[in-house]
């Protein structure tokens, strides 16, 4: 069950070998949807069990894949018990931090504060700790929202194909096309005013196009694959041969795609925090803002407001980037033996 | 064209300056201003951001003001470093008893920069310009005039307040006579205004000063203003490079009074503070304006020189009546009495930061040394507040989290503990972070839409009226109640007295009203901003009104 | 072919006009704006109201836009709302300070990428391969305004190597013809100048380098490997050609092609870290620009043509490069 399908019919993804030979083909939105054809045809193949259990297998044996995981699984149970690890209440202010607290000064490790105070005499370990949970929050939502809008887009593009396709499609590619910074930008300055919130849609939004051009690829690839035929046949309904076949097959592509949003969506929330347009809640500890406000405000007072909080944005998205790589790996057909 | 390199430049210049020197020593004996000497070089200096434009008259901000003031000249100044008042261009100054005719005696032999005579006529021509100024976009740009003023000859706007200039008067060479049609306590510290200082006639008009262009949602602004202005000042525009971000003023050999030491002045606008810092530190500038107050201890352990204008202004929570728990005066108190503003100070303001009990600096005319004061109490608090019935209030608590003023260096600090304070006594707080340009102000000035907010003002001269006028003179939708007749009538009648000790006595009753009666606010700190130079740099005059003018300014080679 | 051209030319003015329909509104709706920007704390509901009235926002909407369509048809895209500058003027200005970076950044990636990216993979497993792995993995996990505020404490604070911020040091007497102060000098052979220039740029555009680096490095050494595997060149090498012949005729070349494929991919990531880069180095290029007239002034004018004139360009370039499709390759129906 692993050889090709044939994608008869459907514009035929590319490898990128092709691509770049194709003359003047350089443009900058048709390589991110290179790209992306090539991991929606990943799953083009109707692997069903087999194709996970095969991915997973060679997942196991991938040292990097391991590290990912291990990272991930951490940064989770960390988020989840933060409560319990925490030392302090991260919000509450303490008389022994503040007390040596002035515009040049903020008071380093000491007794029951280990890592010692934050610019405003908050125990900085335990904002820490809650940071991951602030920060698997922004990047999870910002990364499931994009995803669910995007697959929404796509499953409609890829099902319905014709002019509804054709428009969806138009609107994806201009969103593709530009800088995703600079499109979170713009979108944090049209809201009238910033919250977390605004900096969750922003970093979804811009993920969006990219969801719904994998989807897309990934859903025209099987329209005409043998399993999705042969349903048709069964005279099995349009909805549920979507719903049923085509849509669990797509998404495994998509959720690659997602652990390595994720860790562009950690550090792209930490950028609107630099650029002043992040979260102005400076009780929500959240490890973007706190690098990108204070961390960098209060760089020469005390480094270690920037450099904890940048550690663990590193960290985490190093463990992201690695365990998605190794998905992806994992699922490309040009591994699977 | 030859490149020469800054260091190049400035090599020549100092070597030329050597070169010169005991000719110049020479000279200046015979002019007998000795301690007038020129020291040469340039003076680089980093400022936090773009001029509007270089017409005093339609420029209201800090960052245009700065090289404005090394240009032109105001009718009365202020003494250096201080906010009182001296000579400018007029030498004195008398009015009638009922201070609504004002005569200025002239300083003789002044010349503009492009060599018109400065004379009672040129001072006249500029309060008519003003007076006369036509068109809703031009009349727009000209807040401080229309503060002090009130209107035009004809108002592009409507329901705008008629103007109480009546007309000036060349009585000869060296007397101009302004009239009004009232008396107000703005006088003469307004004449002192940056805005209102005297443009050279002639280029007024050859540059045709007076238009400025709508052009659809923005103004374009005349050459007078971008390209040639021509005042009285120390320096001369030498230009403005807009892709560097660059301002050159060159000195003016014919300045009536202190001649400028350096040759050059350069203006460069770094909007970072903590870049502004950086170049200090890299001899790239050789002062910056308005560094981080976590940066000054460190910058002046290190041999700059920090220097601390003298706090002219004030921080304060404001309070919404409009909610009619809060026009409970228990319970306004109640949050005065909640705010640790000592600890605040200490833990955020800038060095020298000291808790304010009065709206105005003690500096200012009419500071009562006897207000109620409110010392931290949250037991206090929590009396007061189970007197008034208002356990368990709710309040919307607007700030700008995007925003840097000289009194509030960091909005979104200063919200978070004032609001821990006050959650402390039992208010519970919703903080709601407004951008300063994108809704703060509207929101808490026009619609009031807020329980608390913070906010705060840089003096412009020193009179009572700047301060306590502006904030409480009249109902606005900040403090709630359109209906605090009471403090308003006061306040009116504080500013129309025209003697000082009659002015004095009443707006020290107003102060002290204000404090222990009315509380339509907290007063927080006064913040001193700071001013940083390297060692070489000799002769800076802080202002507190950020009035600095650099013609006394050298730098050590 | 010409209906296409004119069907998608007419498209592309429907796109525009709905597209600057929808900011225009849209921006005109959201709270404060310029009338706050320029008023300061000094607002009174007088200046309010006169400002309002000058700046035409008491009007209508539709007579609002009407007028700003008019403006725009004559080409005028109006004045920044600041120092009254025109638009136009105020974007070129700032226009050849982002390309020079990102050039300059580009020239980086690819000349340090391509090669790290190919010893890589002739040593795989070796030190320099796993240093380079670590390494490529790092710089896309870092946030690069932390990198660039890193770089910059080091290298201008700690040892004063290069300059903190700006394009030219302060005071530097350049001739300015493009804008882009590296070329300029060399034209004008003001040749300290250029030194000056290229000295400002090293740090910022080595910051901004980081991410294309880095994925470039992955490319070459991905697709290096790939071909190292392909029978010609197994067979080259059997047959006994010289190491380099392969190295160059073989090897590089093949690999080489998806390589050129990222570099393209890689300029939107570029324009957004130039956002970062430029605001942590004081660069005053398009970055700043946009930041600024959000974040600081609310120079609508300004936001609203830059929003435009990308649009603009994206749309523009689409069609030419649909249009160079249907030139070269017959067999692709433009739609």
């Amino acid at each position: 069950m692993t050889e090709p399908t044939t994608q008869a019919g459907a514009p035929a993804p590319r490898s990128g070998k092709e691509q770049a030979s194709g003359a003047g083909r350089n443009r900058l939105s048709d390589r991110k949807k290179a790209r992306l054809d090539e991991l929606a045809q990943s799953t083009a193949a109707p692997g069903g069990v087999s194709l996970f259990r095969d991915a997973f297998r060679r997942l196991r044996r991938n040292p990097a894949a391991i590290v990912g995981a291990t990272i991930i699984a951490l940064f989770v149970l960390v988020a989840i018990f933060a409560p319990l690890i925490a030392p302090h209440d991260p919000v509450q202010r303490f008389d022994a931090l503040t007390d040596q607290l002035t515009p040049n000064n903020i008071a380093g490790p000491m007794d029951g504060f280990p890592l010692g105070s934050d610019e405003l005499g908050r125990d900085l370990l335990s904002r820490l700790v809650y940071g991951s949970r602030q920060t698997l929050f922004v990047g999870v939502l910002a990364t499931i929202i994009g995803l669910a809008i995007g697959v929404l887009l796509g499953a409609i593009a890829g099902a319905v194909g014709g002019w509804v396709d054709n428009i969806l499609m138009r609107i994806t590619d201009v969103m593709l096309a530009l800088p995703a910074l600079l499109l979170a930008i713009t979108l944090v300055a049209l809201a009238s005013k910033s919250s977390q919130w605004t900096v969750i849609m922003a970093v979804a939004i811009v993920n969006v196009p990219i969801f719904a051009r994998l989807l897309r690829g990934s859903m025209l690839a099987q329209r005409e694959s043998d399993h999705v035929l042969a349903a048709r046949a069964l005279g099995v309904k349009q909805r549920n041969i979507v719903l049923r076949h085509m849509l669990p097959n797509a998404m495994t592509a998509v959720i690659v795609q997602a652990t390595l949003t994720l860790s562009v969506a950690i550090i792209e929330a930490a950028s609107l925090s630099f650029l002043g347009l992040g979260d102005p809640d400076r009780d929500r500890a959240e490890w973007g803002a706190m690098l990108g406000d204070a961390g960098v405000r209060y760089f020469e007072v005390r480094p270690e407001l920037a450099y904890y909080p940048a550690l663990a944005i590193i960290v985490v998205a190093l463990g992201f980037t690695l365990f998605g790589e190794a998905m992806r790996e994992a699922i490309d057909p040009k591994n699977r033996r | 064209m030859q490149a020469r390199r800054l260091k190049t430049a400035v090599a020549i210049a100092a070597v030329a300056a050597l070169a010169v020197g005991a000719a110049g020593c020479a000279e200046s004996e015979r002019d007998g201003d000795s301690g007038e000497a020129k020291t040469g070089g340039t003076f680089i200096f980093a400022g936090a951001g773009d001029p509007k434009n270089f017409d005093p008259i339609f420029n209201d901000d800090g960052e245009s003001f700065r090289p404005v003031r090394q240009m032109f000249d105001t009718l009365v100044s202020h003494k250096p470093g201080t906010a009182d008042l001296t000579g400018g261009l007029a030498e004195s100054w008398e009015h009638d008893p009922a201070g609504k005719v004002w005569t200025f005696k002239l300083r003789q032999g002044v010349k503009f920069h492009d060599g018109t005579p400065f004379n009672a006529a040129a001072v006249c021509y500029n309060f008519d310009r003003w007076y006369n100024m036509q068109g809703a976009a031009a009349q727009a740009n000209m807040i401080y005039y229309m503060d002090v003023f009130g209107g035009f000859a004809k108002n592009e706007a409507e329901g705008a307040s008629e103007s109480i200039y009546d007309k000036c008067e060349a009585k000869d060479e060296g007397t101009a006579v302004l009239s009004l049609k009232k008396y107000k306590g703005a006088f003469p510290g307004a004449f002192a205004l940056t805005s209102l200082s005297i443009a050279s006639p002639e280029a007024l008009k050859k540059y045709d000063a007076n238009t400025v262009k709508q052009n659809g949602d923005s103004f374009a602004y005349s050459a007078f203003a971008n390209e040639h202005p021509v005042g009285t000042g120390p320096f001369t525009f030498g230009g403005w490079d807009k892709t560097k971000g660059e301002i050159t003023l060159n000195r003016n050999p014919d300045y009536f009074g202190e001649k400028a030491k350096v040759d050059k002045m350069i203006i460069k606008i770094i909007k970072d503070e903590n870049t502004r810092k950086q170049e200090l530190r890299a001899g790239t500038v050789q002062g910056i304006d308005f560094p981080a107050p976590a940066d000054t201890k460190a910058l002046s352990d290190e041999g700059f020189q920090v220097v601390a204008r003298p706090a002219f202004n004030i921080l304060y929570l404001g309070i919404n009546q409009k909610n009619p728990k809060l026009k409970d005066l228990r319970v306004r108190q109640a949050i005065a009495y909640a705010l640790n503003r000592q600890q605040l100070a200490q833990t955020k303001g800038p060095a020298g930061a000291k808790v304010a009990d009065e709206f105005m600096p003690d500096t200012v005319l009419g500071y009562a040394p006897d207000v109620q004061k409110y010392e931290y109490n949250p037991d206090k608090a929590k009396q007061l507040l189970k007197e008034a019935g208002a356990e368990g209030l709710t309040l919307n608590f607007y700030y700008p989290p995007d925003v840097t003023r000289p009194y509030m260096p960091n909005p979104q600090e200063i919200f978070t503990i004032l609001a821990n304070d006050l959650q402390a006594v039992g208010i519970k707080v919703n903080g709601v972070p407004r951008p300063w340009n994108g809704g703060f102000k509207d929101d808490v000035q026009t619609f009031g839409k807020q329980d608390l907010h913070i906010l705060g003002w840089t003096g412009d001269y020193n009179d009572p009226g700047n301060f306590v006028g502006t904030f409480f003179g009249r109902g606005k939708a900040e403090f709630g109640d359109q209906a605090m007749t009471e403090m308003f009538d006061a306040i009116a009648k504080a500013d129309g007295t025209v003697d000082d000790a009659g002015k004095k006595a009443a707006w020290e009753q107003v102060n002290r009203d204000i404090a222990a009666k009315w509380l339509p606010a907290v007063p927080v700190w006064h913040a001193p901003p700071a001013i940083v130079v390297t060692k070489d740099v000799e002769g800076l005059k802080a202002s507190p009104l950020t009035d600095e003018r650099f013609n006394t300014v050298s730098v050590k080679k | 072919m010409l209906r296409v051209i004119v069907r998608r030319l007419l498209q592309l003015v429907v796109t525009l006009i709905a597209l600057s329909a929808l900011i225009f509104v849209w921006l005109r709706n959201l709270p404060g704006g310029p009338v706050d920007a320029l008023l300061g704390e000094r607002a009174t509901p007088e200046t309010r109201a006169l400002l309002t009235k000058a700046l035409g926002y008491d009007q209508p909407i539709l007579v609002q836009y009407g007028k700003f369509m008019q403006r725009i048809l004559t080409g005028d895209l109006g004045n920044s709302i600041r120092t009254g500058d025109p638009v136009t003027e105020v974007i070129s200005r700032a226009f050849p300070a982002t390309v020079e970076l990102a050039l300059a950044a580009m020239l980086i990636a690819v000349g340090l990428g391509v090669p790290l990216g190919y010893l890589a993979a002739r040593w795989r497993g070796r030190l320099l391969d796993h240093l380079t792995v670590v390494g490529t993995l790092l710089g896309v996990s870092i946030p690069i305004f932390f990198l660039g505020y890193l770089l910059k404490d080091v290298f201008t604070q700690n040892i004063h190597w290069f300059p903190p911020s700006g394009r030219v040091g302060i005071g530097l007497d350049n001739t300015n013809i493009t804008g882009f102060f590296v070329l300029d000098s060399l034209l004008t052979r003001e040749f300290d100048a250029t030194a000056d220039a290229l000295w400002h740029l090293i740090l910022p555009a080595f910051t901004l380098a980081t991410i294309p680096l880095a994925v470039i490095v992955r490319m070459t050494r991905a697709s290096v490997l790939d071909v190292l595997n392909e029978d010609y060149v197994r067979t080259a090498e059997a047959k006994g050609l010289r190491n380099r012949t392969v190295r160059g005729r073989h090897i590089l070349r093949n690999a080489l092609l998806p390589v050129v494929t990222t570099i393209g991919l890689q300029t939107g990531a570029l324009l957004s870290g130039a956002v970062l880069t430029e605001k942590v180095y004081n660069w005053g290029g398009l970055g700043t620009l946009i930041t600024d007239s959000i974040t600081g002034s609310r120079d609508y004018p300004i936001l609203q043509a830059l929003i435009l004139l990308s649009a603009l360009v994206f749309v523009v370039v689409n069609l030419l490069v649909d249009l160079s499709y249907a030139f070269i390759d017959p067999r692709v129906r433009v739609r």
